[in-house]
């Protein structure tokens, strides 16, 4: 089943064209990862289909409902309905300064989704728990590490459960030696068949965790395939121009 | 001598809680508008905070005071307009800090907030607003002192605050002691308003 279908897309910032004519498909339980260089319009794209941004065209259809359509927005109800099986992790977090871990994570579940306070903060305390931080729920984001933000920040998209979890270089602003825990995170959730697209410049972990990987280079798709095939053996001379800078750096 | 500068100043209190309770929720609206896309709001309420911070407060009082009377030959009473034209000076000021203090607050937490669903108003006033609060109140703090100074010139048009009091009382005695026993009890006025707001500060000082 498609969770997201993304036809023709396209988003220009004024004059400047970021994507053009791009099309995807992710499908339900897979593991999709977008790698290029920057400014290659990865974190657009992503940031296009969780809403962030206005596309200037094309369709983005999420679990069957057309969010935008030959570049024509649904209606709010509808936008606001399909935004919350779309969750975001972001680079920096973004998470709540002012509200305690337990209430970051719980906030938005009680005031978006109606549900109790209860059941909320139960939910809340068991996905920090999976996330290994059952002793933070009444710490507040300024006492924690970048790593535990982060891992914060995806207990916050999950308890909203999302069919879908996008994370736009969620290791980009961390530490070197942070970037082990967020990804263990990922992995487990790709173990659990939790749909994923990232954004990412960790390649051997693309690798690895991803089904399938999405090479782009100013604005379009140059190479899609199988995680394994692009990384260890790409086609297209760009992706390996790309890539031999990676393994060079190794 | 003490119980008439007592009353004085029970008069300089009530221009001081009154202005702050309207402006500072009046200075809300004020910085919307200000920040708004829309130009003629923007251009509107940019107008109003012109006049009010490029004119001085004294002239304010007086015209607020006695304009409805020349243009309409209807007057009314000294205290209100004493209030009122406090309230349009100080909105103008809050509403400047509010601005600041909302456009400092960074683009990801509106970020988050939509990504999670919040809606405008939700992310305004559960998101944004708290933040706001932490970030404005020393300079709100500056504005809200320099407010119980400011009382002293209700007496403009006529209102027998705290240093009008003091000043008849100084006439009478020929003394000048009225005037500095007045200077003592602005500055204690001051230094609650001062305590008060370390202790704003300290409340909220459990996050950065």
């Amino acid at each position: 089943m498609e969770v997201i279908k993304v036809e023709h897309l396209s988003k220009s910032f004024g004059t400047l064209e970021v994507i053009r004519d791009i099309s995807f498909t992710v499908n339900k339980g897979e593991v999709l990862a977008v790698i290029g260089p920057s400014g290659s319009g990865k974190s657009t794209l992503l940031r296009s289909i969780t809403h962030l941004e206005r596309v200037t065209g094309g369709t983005v259809t999420i679990c069957g409902t057309a969010m935008v359509s030959d570049g024509v927005y649904a209606d709010r109800e509808t936008l606001r309905s399909i935004c919350l099986k779309v969750g975001l992790v972001f680079q920096n977090f973004n998470l709540f300064p002012h509200f305690s871990v337990l209430r970051n994570v719980v906030e938005a579940q009680v005031r978006v989704l109606g549900r109790g306070k209860e059941e909320a903060e139960s939910r809340a305390r068991s996905l920090l728990g999976k996330m290994g931080l059952c002793d933070k729920e009444g710490s507040y984001p300024c006492e924690l590490s970048g790593g535990q933000q982060q891992r914060v920040s995806i207990a916050r998209a999950l308890a909203l459960d999302p069919e879908v979890l996008f994370f736009d270089e969620p290791t980009s602003a961390l530490d070197p030696e942070l970037t082990g825990e967020i990804l263990k995170v990922i992995r487990s959730l790709a173990a659990e068949r939790m749909t994923m697209v990232i954004v990412t410049h960790e390649m051997m972990f693309a690798r690895d965790v991803a089904d399938r990987v999405i090479f782009m280079d100013e604005g379009v798709i140059i190479e899609e395939g199988k995680a394994g095939d692009v990384i260890t053996n790409p086609k297209n001379a760009r992706t390996q121009a790309f890539l031999a800078r990676f393994s060079a750096q190794d | 001598m003490l119980v008439s500068m007592l009353g004085g100043t029970v008069v300089s209190l009530e221009v001081f809680f009154l202005t702050l309770l309207f402006a500072l929720p009046l200075a809300l609206p004020v910085a919307l508008g200000r920040m708004s896309h829309n130009r003629v709001a923007s251009s509107i309420v940019n107008g109003y905070l012109l006049i009010m911070r490029g004119t001085p407060l004294i002239l304010q009082l007086i015209f607020v005071y006695f304009a409805p009377y020349y243009l309409f030959h209807v007057s009314y009473d000294r205290f209100v307009a004493v209030i009122v034209a406090f309230v349009l000076n100080y909105a103008a000021y809050f509403a400047e800090i509010y601005r600041g203090g909302i456009e400092a607050i960074p683009r990801g937490q509106y970020e988050a907030a939509k990504v999670l669903g919040f809606t405008r108003a939700q992310t305004f006033f559960r998101i944004v607003l708290p933040q706001v609060v932490k970030r404005i109140l020393p300079s709100t703090a500056n504005e809200v002192i320099t407010l119980v100074k400011d009382t002293a010139l209700a007496q403009t048009i006529g209102v027998a605050e705290l240093f009008r009091v003091a000043q008849n009382a100084s006439s009478r005695q020929f003394s000048t002691m009225p005037i500095f026993v007045a200077g003592v009890f602005y500055f204690v006025m001051n230094w609650v308003v001062s305590t008060a707001f370390g202790h704003f500060e300290k409340r909220l000082s459990y996050y950065h």
